[in-house]
């Protein structure tokens, strides 16, 4: 999981030590986990042998390492059973004499095999428990059998031991159970910490798993269908317990870590906390007030967080904590991992208060989180409130209750089922076996929510700001008052504050006008400021980071229910307490202040202190320096007198002082303030100049503020307001607009990030460094990553310095802003790689097929990229003896390893597209259709891409397209726009378009954020199988964007079996991205490709897989850096569209492209002059120049050269100083494999063909039992039982049937299989016309994804004592971009029902949250009830949902839709027509009411349809009918 | 659909022909404030602007962003940004050959935005609205600097100095200011009063002229030294390339350049002495030169009723579209016609002047031979094409055959400046001459070339000298010199 918190820790137990471009802290998990409770706590041998066998049957969604055997892990978490235990601890010698049951705590833990350690830890734990009052009564070996576990994890096995703790001796009442618990709890924080001090060297930390008299851990790095195996103790028949906890785990390493494995003390985790960094780091400043009754010494625990651990070992140790301190474990819970209440209008007042004021104490752990917990008592599960990840439960009759990531994972008979259900979003089932029942939802939140007043605390003590939200008009602001001291003209400052041309043309006007984000098209291609020679803002040197396969970035657009930019303002107080002090706080709605609310925050609420961020500007490097240390000396002194709020200003600047840079003040003062142990005491505001685009804004919150007043962007807007720079509009409004579009900005990239809340966002520092020395970066942005070093203090005080002495400095009359050049290219302005020169250069070279030409583009550019465009213009070759040029392998074979770029149809003219196909296809090179589908007519031609993409949206991803592919592209994330979604507006998408994306023409088309099939890497290596199972000769790839950590994540993208993996560059191009993605997200591809290659060499694994990168690739040099490197394919964008004619217009996303290339103009795509043959020119000469440079290298093979990071090195004449700071080496670093057992893991290449274990797929027998239906025609029926291992089931006869047939398939029902069973996931998936499947049982997630015209039936089984129509019968995200088919579910399905359909006819009989989302077409009938944000980015279809209760409003998202009653006859018809099919398939009890009814019922019913589809369907219509009456008249 | 495919690009109507050959006033007229707005509109604000970069504009005027101002009606803006490039935008607007507009994007799909015309519309708005006031410095630097000559690089140049605080002195050789836009450019393309009024601005802001001073005479160069901190040579590539064939001494055989700047003088009221008075009326005429200077005496002949008039060109005719070899975005070679061929001046091509031949020393005819263009080891010369000789009558020839660098004699030499190969001056990137203190901008540093590369010269090698003034210790040796900015 995502431990952002880098290099701190040298090297946790079983990973290696940060190095080359790997850091250990990057590691993520993802996994599957369960409980088995019985109701009242009855213990049995039952519930740990139906643990064991759930986590059997989860165990696909675990992953092993690069060692076949070696597991991530998995692991059991049950009562002390003390039966067995007893009697083994009578057996042992000398032998341990147990008191009653619940009298003695047991510890289980991980040893280190060196005798010398294990001693002193083991003298240690005797010595502490003492200290505590408790015995050690004695240890014991835990037996384990080795030849259950891998090769790696035998190596890596600690030894396992268990030990026993009596109170003895001193006043412990045994019988007050909570209270020991809390003694073993102290006693496990100071062995932790003994096992720091004392077990660190031997590179083997001593690791608690469990100590408690209540509950006790089995874990390890063991698959999960031999836990039960390798640890004898767990099938002992004496062994009984009333509940158990499983977890098998995925991880993105394969490096043996025994400690990892869950379950932890408390809980086990699937899912990711973004905001660990900011949470570890909250936390700690919490320790600063915290004090408690129950645990007396609570400062010799700190810090309560154990250092270097994952996020969910984090988590359990933040719910440990809330619990000994006195807060009930749902209450820890629900403080942790609160609902959205700010979004939830329909909340009760005091439960809105509940979280409200809990909102003061702590901010939420955020992130995709399906949680298991228990105390030994009450075991529980909960869903973070974004209810990414799946949990399905069931309730039996003989009072078990079950739980699991998967439904059927434990197969129950079905007259035992009482009641099944699922986790729904914010939600906690909680079982309290003391009590013996479910603890319903509502009561338990009723009464934690009735604990204090804390309404009234609220109102007493909390004021409210509005400020300005985008939610509502702004107030009256009127403009902004010239505050003293501007004397100085308004340009001035901005010149001072590093303001430009462009920055007030393209950013702040554009906002002001429409309150958007500005949006920009084509890459980018301007140098990192590490390397620029222009003075750069801080700012400029970060980097946001992004969510990527591991978890999944969020839609903040249609999904803002879960968003929330609150903040508080003023002091935390005692975390383990809970007073109306607590609640004293001004709220904001949202960050940017203006004049006014900055004003309203120096008012008597909290004490401010208002200090300068000012240094002498001629003072350099120096004042500088002094003036951050008085800044932060200044801050503490005033925290220590008393202030509550900080507020940094830069409004003094004038000719003698310069600015700070906002963001250093910010940050330098947050750690200071930390390490002072004062940050608890205030909150941090800022008033600046320098601020003024959302990156900024978000720089200085993540690092720390809590709130932004940009003033000189305000002052900006209101002059350019004077000077009609805004369209009709005021300041007032001007403003408004600005803010809106600032918080639009700030909620897109949190949610980049997967981050709701901007309370978390705070802090969480989720941005990497890129040419910011590690000292500087250790000192005021600790914990943040700056792999290659850089400028320290010295350059940011010149660079500060030059813009002040431009503005104050000059004797001219007359000063203006610079054109700044950054977005659009200026002459005079920042230097761009794509110029006059490069651009007219390449296309008369290919276009005339002049090789000397070509040379000529080819040194411009990279004489550009030398002169620190990019990092590898830094890198030069190591001399090698040469070989003949005409040793070298032809180019014409070096071409089959160029690729083109995912450039949609849509975002591309037909002629732009079709041309790079043609080409790519010529030269054997690859094609990628993009994320838009591609024309059947092109399938089997010249014309067809050999790349499918598969991205969120799936656009015309049917079965058919899917077969006609060589590779398919699972399209993760953008270069220009990671994490982000994206839009093709209505007047783009034409008849052909709409034809080919199964969508209605002009209606907007919307690609959400992630994948709603990917929410972590399990999910991956799901639909990886899912693509598999369709076309099994294709290779899988997955495209990732370099950021810090992209290597871990290709690692575990290596083991979810993908066959290539591209790794993208920053610099990628888009059709339409916002501009601060295109500038500021992501990093170069050299740092993402060498970070992948290292990391997948030093796990191992690098042999299983093909490595593309891309990014502004141009020229042989290039690719060649990229080869060594560790590239095996190269991938082409911009350079082909510039042969293709593109002159950078960067008009892409206005349709106005005057070159015919990205536009679907008719006029203007008839100006489109490219030719295949220009295409092919231009990749041979780039071939031509890779095979000169082999030859200089020595190499006549380019098999040879990939991999050999050696033969560069930093170049040591860079051609600007900034340069020199920089340093290469850990870009260059090639680390040894931690497995170099064998030739594939050493290997630098990919050598040997991933095993997706496609053999033991069900649809084998499928296709064999459908023969005659596949060569004949014929129909074939057939009865199969069906259980949740078999996964994707229907996909390969699927893909079988559109090899044959075509996307048209066979006629309906010619195959009919029907199963009984708990379906696995992607039942159904892609299925074809002709396949009907049909399921007496229940199903799990991805029902029915890509369903391409093919029937699936659902229906609970015979003998089933739950209401169907209220029970869930599917998982979620259920038709996932189906294009065509039919589907009727005889239950209720999960979140997400029909997610981007486009074409599929269902009929269910409720769905949880988020229904029909992004929806373009198809019909969707609804029996019942929804979950809420219904029909969110629907733009297409159709819906019917049954209101009984007459309150559907309030839960469907009116954005794009309107809601009315069923009026329209055909509709009428059409719903009844639709009820009847599911009545007569399903047999559904609440369809034949419907029926019975029909009158009444159908005018309960409402119709559920988007305003644009609606308009648009009547245009069409009225169009038809005017060319009929015309063709008539 | 946008408005750069449903506009049209449009430009100023000319007089009639035959109107305008009467007078010697300028004969565009003005278009309307929505009509030029509607051409700033046709701008498509390119990612790449190619109007700017190696091939476009060589002041690095931003032309998107006051196109765009201009669209949106914001001359005033669009005075400002116009001017932050280019001091004097009203000359480049009448005078330019615009290579923006055949690098401009739109030129790739249809007529190119007309760019040119809407320089010259914001600079004629801001002097006549009075937008275009003095801007003197804010502080007195206390350094002087000399600048020798007042074309378009030494006003730009001393406007620029001037600005940052430094005391400009400027020194022309003859008695007016302005070099040859002054005498040079037939009033017709820019009328003087034009030149005048921007003159009136810099010397509100403080440049000083002198006139009739001719620099390394008077004053000497010591004088120089003495009292100014930096010297900016700028004063032309003065020296024309003559046509040394038989025949070239009979009379009635002239430069362009005396030709011009007497008609300038005479349009000036200058009274011209008889006996030098250069004069086309009634006579035939050959302009020997295809160039723009060449068709500037067409202009001026017929302005002043030749009977007829000719201009020979060595090189062949060019295609009447971008030829093959120039493709966008470069300066295309194409057929280029201006206002004198329309006007009655006959062109031809492939044409080489072998001898004259007169009576009475006089000049009265031409004899010529057809060339066609012959390459040998990559170099293209003229070979006579047998049997094509002929001979037309002739009775003013004006040779306008270009400019082969500055006067070595005089103040080059006495200063010892390091010239280049092709007789320029040579200098580093900061516009240093060999010769400390002494800097050069224009034509003699770069050769005869354009107006607009003239200003961008004088704008970067102000640059150049404050960069100097600011950081080296002034060369004046004059002691005892008050630090007061203002020169004598």
């Amino acid at each position: 999981m995502p431990r952002r918190v880098s290099r701190r820790v040298a090297g946790s137990p079983g990973l290696p030590a940060a190095q080359g471009l790997y850091d250990p802290a990057h590691e993520h998990d993802g996994c599957g986990m369960g409980f088995v409770a019985h109701l009242r706590g009855a213990r049995s041998q039952d519930v740990i042998r139906n643990a064991l066998l759930l986590l059997e049957n989860l165990e696909h969604r675990s992953a092993v390492g690069s060692d076949a055997a070696t597991s991530d892990g998995s692991g059991v978490l049950l009562q002390v059973p003390h039966a067995f235990l007893r009697a083994a601890c009578a057996a042992v010698k000398p032998k341990i004499a147990l008191p009653e049951a619940g009298q003695y705590g047991v510890g289980m833990i991980f040893l280190p095999r060196e005798l010398e350690h294990r001693r002193a830890i083991e003298h240690e734990i005797e010595d502490v428990a003492r200290s505590h009052g408790c015995r050690l009564l004695g240890w014991r070996n835990v037996p384990v059998h080795e030849r259950y576990i891998g090769e790696a994890a035998r190596r890596a096995r600690p030894r396992i031991r268990q030990f026993f703790l009596s109170p003895h001796g001193v006043d412990l009442d045994p019988h007050e159970g909570s209270a020991f618990e809390r003694t073993l709890y102290v006693i496990r924080r100071k062995i932790e910490q003994a096992a720091r001090r004392l077990t660190e060297s031997a590179g083997e930390r001593a690791y608690v798993a469990s100590l408690s008299s209540r509950t006790i851990v089995y874990k390890g790095l063991v698959r999960p269908s031999l836990l039960g195996s390798f640890y004898p103790d767990l099938v002992d028949p004496d062994v009984a317990t009333g509940l158990a906890l499983v977890h098998s785990r995925f991880s993105t390493n394969t490096f043996p870590s025994w400690s990892r494995a869950h379950p932890y003390r408390f809980l086990c985790h699937n899912g990711e906390i973004n905001t660990l960094s900011g949470n570890l780091r909250w936390m700690g400043v919490a320790e600063e007030r915290m004090a408690s009754p129950r645990l007396p010494d609570i400062q010799e625990l700190f810090p309560l967080i154990e250092a270097g651990q994952s996020d969910s070992a984090s988590l359990d140790n933040a719910v440990e904590l809330l619990v000994h301190a006195g807060r009930s474990l749902p209450h820890a819970m629900m403080m942790l991992i609160p609902e959205s209440w700010e979004g939830d209008a329909t909340m009760p007042q005091d439960r809105r208060a509940f979280f409200e004021f809990h909102s003061s104490l702590m901010e939420p752990w955020d992130g995709p989180a399906a949680v298991a917990f228990t105390d030994g008592r009450q075991i529980g599960a909960m869903l973070d409130r974004n209810g990414l990840r799946p949990g399905r439960y069931v309730v039996t009759d003989d009072d078990f209750v079950i739980l699991a990531s998967e439904a059927g994972a434990l197969p129950i008979a079905i007259e035992n089922v009482r009641a099944k259900g699922r986790l729904r979003p914010g939600n906690m089932l909680l079982v309290n076996t003391t009590q013996g029942r479910i603890v319903d939802g509502e009561e338990l939140k009723n009464e934690l929510a009735g604990l204090h007043p804390y309404r009234r605390w609220i109102t007493e003590q909390r004021i409210t700001l509005n400020a300005g939200s985008g939610k509502r008009e702004a107030g009256s602001e009127a403009a902004i008052p010239e505050m003293p001291g501007h004397t100085r003209p308004l340009t001035q400052r901005q010149i001072a504050f590093g303001y430009t041309s462009e920055d007030l043309h393209t950013l702040l006007a554009p906002m002001a006008a429409t309150g958007e984000e500005p949006i920009g098209s084509m890459g980018n291609d301007t140098p990192l400021a590490a390397l620029s020679e222009r003075p750069q803002m801080l700012f400029g040197y970060f980097r946001q980071l992004f969510a990527q396969v591991t978890n999944p970035a969020i839609d903040p657009i249609r999904e803002q229910l879960v968003m929330s930019l609150g903040m508080n303002l003023g002091p935390r107080h005692n975390l383990l307490d809970a007073t109306p002090e607590h609640a004293r706080h001004i709220r904001l709605e949202q960050p940017v202040l203006t004049s006014e609310t900055f004003a309203a925050l120096t008012g008597p609420r909290l004490r401010a202190a208002i200090v300068d961020t000012l240094f002498r500007a001629k003072g350099g490097a120096a004042a500088l320096e002094g003036a951050v240390e008085s800044l932060c000396a200044v801050a503490s002194a005033s925290v220590r007198a008393g202030a509550e709020l900080i507020i940094l200003s830069d409004d003094g600047v004038d000719a003698k002082w310069a600015p700070i840079p906002a963001l250093l003040a910010v940050s330098a003062v947050h750690h200071h303030l930390i390490r002072e142990r004062l940050r608890s005491s205030v909150s941090i505001v800022v008033k600046t100049g320098e601020a003024r685009d959302v990156s900024q804004i978000a720089l200085l919150i993540s690092y720390g503020a809590s709130a932004v007043y940009p003033w000189l962007a305000f002052e900006t807007l209101t002059d350019l307001v004077r000077r009609e720079s805004v369209p009709h509009s005021d300041s007032t409004h001007a403003h408004a607009a600005y803010i809106k579009a600032m918080n639009k900005g700030l909620l897109k990239i949190m949610s980049k990030m997967g981050i709701s809340t901007l309370q978390s966002y705070c802090g969480a520092q989720t941005f990497e460094a890129v040419g910011l020395s590690r000292e500087l970066v250790q000192r005021h942005f600790a914990g943040t990553s700056s792999r290659l070093g850089g400028v320290g203090l010295d350059v940011i005080a010149d660079e500060t310095s030059r813009r002040h002495a431009r503005a104050y400095g000059l004797t001219t009359s007359s000063l203006r802003l610079d054109d700044g050049g950054n977005y659009h290219y200026r002459v005079q302005g920042e230097s761009h790689q794509w110029n006059p020169r490069t651009i007219s250069t390449l296309q008369m070279a290919t276009r005339s097929a002049r090789y000397d030409t070509f040379k000529e583009f080819s040194r411009a550019a990279d004489d550009e990229s030398r002169r620190g465009s990019t990092i590898r213009g830094l890198l030069e070759f190591v001399e090698r003896e040469p070989v003949q040029l005409s040793e070298v392998e032809p180019a014409s074979r070096i071409v089959r390893r160029f690729v083109t770029g995912a450039m949609s149809f849509g975002s591309l003219s037909k002629e732009a597209h079709e041309t790079i196909a043609i080409a790519m296809n010529r030269l054997g090179g690859r094609s990628n259709t993009g994320e838009g589908g591609e024309d059947p007519a092109r399938f089997g031609t010249e014309r067809n891409s050999a790349i499918k993409q598969v991205a969120s949206a799936r656009f015309g991803v049917t079965t058919e397209y899917l077969v006609n592919a060589t590779e398919l592209q699972i399209k993760i994330a953008q270069g220009a726009k990671p994490g982000e979604g994206g839009q093709l507006p209505g007047p783009k998408v034409d008849a052909t378009i709409a034809r080919i994306r199964y969508s209605t023409p002009g209606v907007t088309l919307i690609s959400p954020p992630p994948h709603h099939d990917i929410y972590s890497i399990e999910d991956l290596a799901q639909l990886i199988y899912d693509l598999k199972n369709v076309n099994p000769s294709a290779t899988i790839s997955v495209k990732l964007v370099a950021e810090a950590g992209v290597g871990t994540v290709a690692v575990g993208v290596a083991k979810a079996h993908a066959d290539l993996i591209t790794i993208s560059g920053d610099s990628g191009g888009t059709g339409a991205s916002p501009l601060s993605s295109i500038k500021h997200a992501g990093v170069p591809w050299e740092l993402g490709l060498a970070e992948a290659q290292q990391a997948l060499l030093l796990n191992g694994l690098r042999g299983r897989v093909r490595l593309q990168t891309d990014g502004q690739f141009k020229t042989g040099r290039d690719v060649t850096i990229a080869a060594l490197l560790g590239a095996e394919e190269f991938g082409f964008s911009t350079a082909p569209l510039i042969v293709e004619g593109c002159v950078m217009m960067r008009k892409c996303h206005l349709n106005t492209c005057p070159v015919g290339i990205a536009t679907q103009d008719p006029a203007l795509r008839e100006k489109f002059a490219g030719r295949p043959e220009h295409v092919v020119n231009y990749f041979f000469f780039v071939a031509e120049e890779v095979r000169e440079l082999m030859a200089q290298l020595g190499f006549s093979e380019m098999d040879e050269m990939i991999g050999r990071a050696d033969l560069l090195r930093q170049s040591a004449r860079p051609l600007h100083s900034k340069a020199r700071t920089l340093d290469l080496s850990p870009l260059l670093h090639v680390p040894k494999s931690a497995f170099a057992t064998s030739v594939d893991h050493r290997a630098r290449r990919m050598v040997r063909a991933q095993d997706h274990g496609l053999s033991d797929a069900l649809d084998h027998t499928l296709v064999k039992l459908a023969r005659l239906a596949l060569e004949k025609g014929e129909s074939v029926r057939a009865d199969l039982p069906i259980r949740n291992v078999n996964r994707a089931v229907g996909a390969m006869l699927s893909g079988d049937i559109a090899r044959r047939f075509g996307q048209e398939g066979l006629p309906d029902d010619t195959i009919l299989f029907r199963f009984s069973g708990s379906a696995g996931q992607s039942f159904g998936a892609f299925a074809a016309r002709g396949v009907t499947l049909e399921l007496n049982g229940d199903a799990n997630d991805y029902v029915g994804k890509g369903l391409s015209g093919g029937r699936l039936i659902v229906r609970p089984p015979k003998g089933a004592k739950f209401l169907p129509d209220e029970t869930v019968i599917i998982g979620n995200t259920a038709l996932y971009g189906a294009t065509g088919g039919e589907a009727l579910f005889g239950g209720v399905a999960g979140e997400r029902f029909a997610v981007r359909n486009s074409g599929a006819t269902a009929v269910v009989e409720g769905v949880g949250d988020h229904g029909c989302e992004y929806m373009t077409g198809g019909v969707v009938v609804v029996l019942g009830r929804t979950g809420r944000n219904f029909a969110a980015g629907m733009s297409g279809g159709l819906a019917f949902v049954l209101d009984a209760s007459g309150d559907f409003a309030t839960r469907c998202n009116g954005a794009l839709v309107e809601v009315a009653p069923v009026m329209d006859q055909g509709d009428v018809d059409l719903l009844k027509r639709l009820i009847e099919r599911h009545a007569r398939f399903t047999g559904s009890a609440r369809a034949r009411h419907v029926l019975s009814h029909w009158n009444d019922a159908v005018r309960q019913f409402v119709r559920v349809v988007p305003t644009e589809y609606l308009r648009a369907i009547r245009t069409t219509l009225e169009t038809a009918a005017r060319q009929e009456s015309e063709r008539h008249g | 659909m946008p408005p750069f495919l449903t506009l049209r690009r449009a430009t100023p109507k000319r007089e009639p022909a035959g109107e305008r050959v009467r007078h010697w006033r300028e004969f565009y007229e003005p278009m309307s404030d929505p009509a030029l707005r509607e051409q700033g509109a046709r701008c498509m604000d390119c990612g790449v602007p190619f109007c700017q970069g190696d091939t476009g504009c060589p002041v690095r005027n931003v032309i998107p962003e006051w196109n765009a101002l201009v669209q949106r009606g914001r001359w005033r803006d669009a005075l400002e940004a116009l001017h932050a490039t280019n001091n004097f935008p009203e000359l480049t607007g009448r005078l330019c050959p615009a290579p923006c507009e055949s690098a401009c994007v739109l030129g790739l799909i249809e007529q190119p935005v007309a760019i040119r015309t809407i320089e010259q519309a914001i600079a004629d708005r801001g002097f006549h609205e009075g937008w275009i006031a003095p801007q003197p410095p804010r502080f007195e630097s206390g350094r002087r600097v000399a600048v020798i000559g007042s074309g378009p690089a030494g006003l730009a140049a001393a406007q620029q100095l001037r600005r940052l605080g430094h005391g400009v002195v400027v020194f022309e050789r003859s008695d007016r200011i302005g070099g040859l836009l002054r005498y040079g450019i037939p009033a017709f393309k820019l009328e003087k009063s034009v030149l005048d009024r921007r003159i009136a601005q810099l010397t509100a802001e403080g440049v000083r002229f002198r006139t009739n001073a001719e620099a390394g005479l008077s004053p000497t160069i010591d004088e120089l030294r003495g009292e100014y901190d930096a010297i900016c040579l700028a004063m032309g590539a003065e020296s024309p390339r003559d046509l040394l064939v038989p025949g070239r001494v009979l009379s009635g055989i002239e430069l362009a350049m005396t030709f011009l700047a007497q008609q300038n003088r005479r349009d000036a009221g200058d009274a011209i002495d008889p006996a030098g008075a250069i004069d086309a009326r009634d006579k035939h005429v050959v302009i020997i030169g295809g160039g723009d200077t060449g068709s500037d005496c067409g202009g001026t002949c017929l302005r002043q009723g030749a009977r007829s008039v000719r201009q020979f060109e060595l090189l062949p005719q060019p295609p009447k579209d971008r030829a093959d070899t120039t493709p966008w975005p470069m300066w295309p070679m194409q057929l280029r016609s201006s206002h004198a061929h329309d006007e009655g001046c006959e062109r031809e091509w492939s044409v080489s002047t072998t001898a004259f031949s007169g009576i009475g020393g006089r000049v009265r005819h031409l004899h010529a031979v057809r060339v066609a263009p012959e390459t040998r080891d990559g170099r293209t010369s003229f070979a006579p094409v047998a049997g094509s000789e002929f001979q037309i009558l002739a009775d003013l020839v004006l040779l306008a055959m270009g400019f082969t660098g500055p006067r070595r004699e005089g103040l080059l030499g006495q200063l010892g400046v390091e010239l280049t190969e092709t007789g320029t001056v040579r200098t580093d990137e900061a516009h240093r001459t060999s010769v400390p203190g002494v800097f050069a901008a224009g034509d003699t540093r770069r050769g005869a070339s354009l107006i607009v590369w003239a200003i961008r010269e004088g704008r970067d090698a102000a640059a150049g000298i404050d960069a100097y003034l600011r950081s080296e210790r002034p060369s004046r040796r004059a002691a005892g010199q008050a630090e007061c900015g203002a020169p004598r």
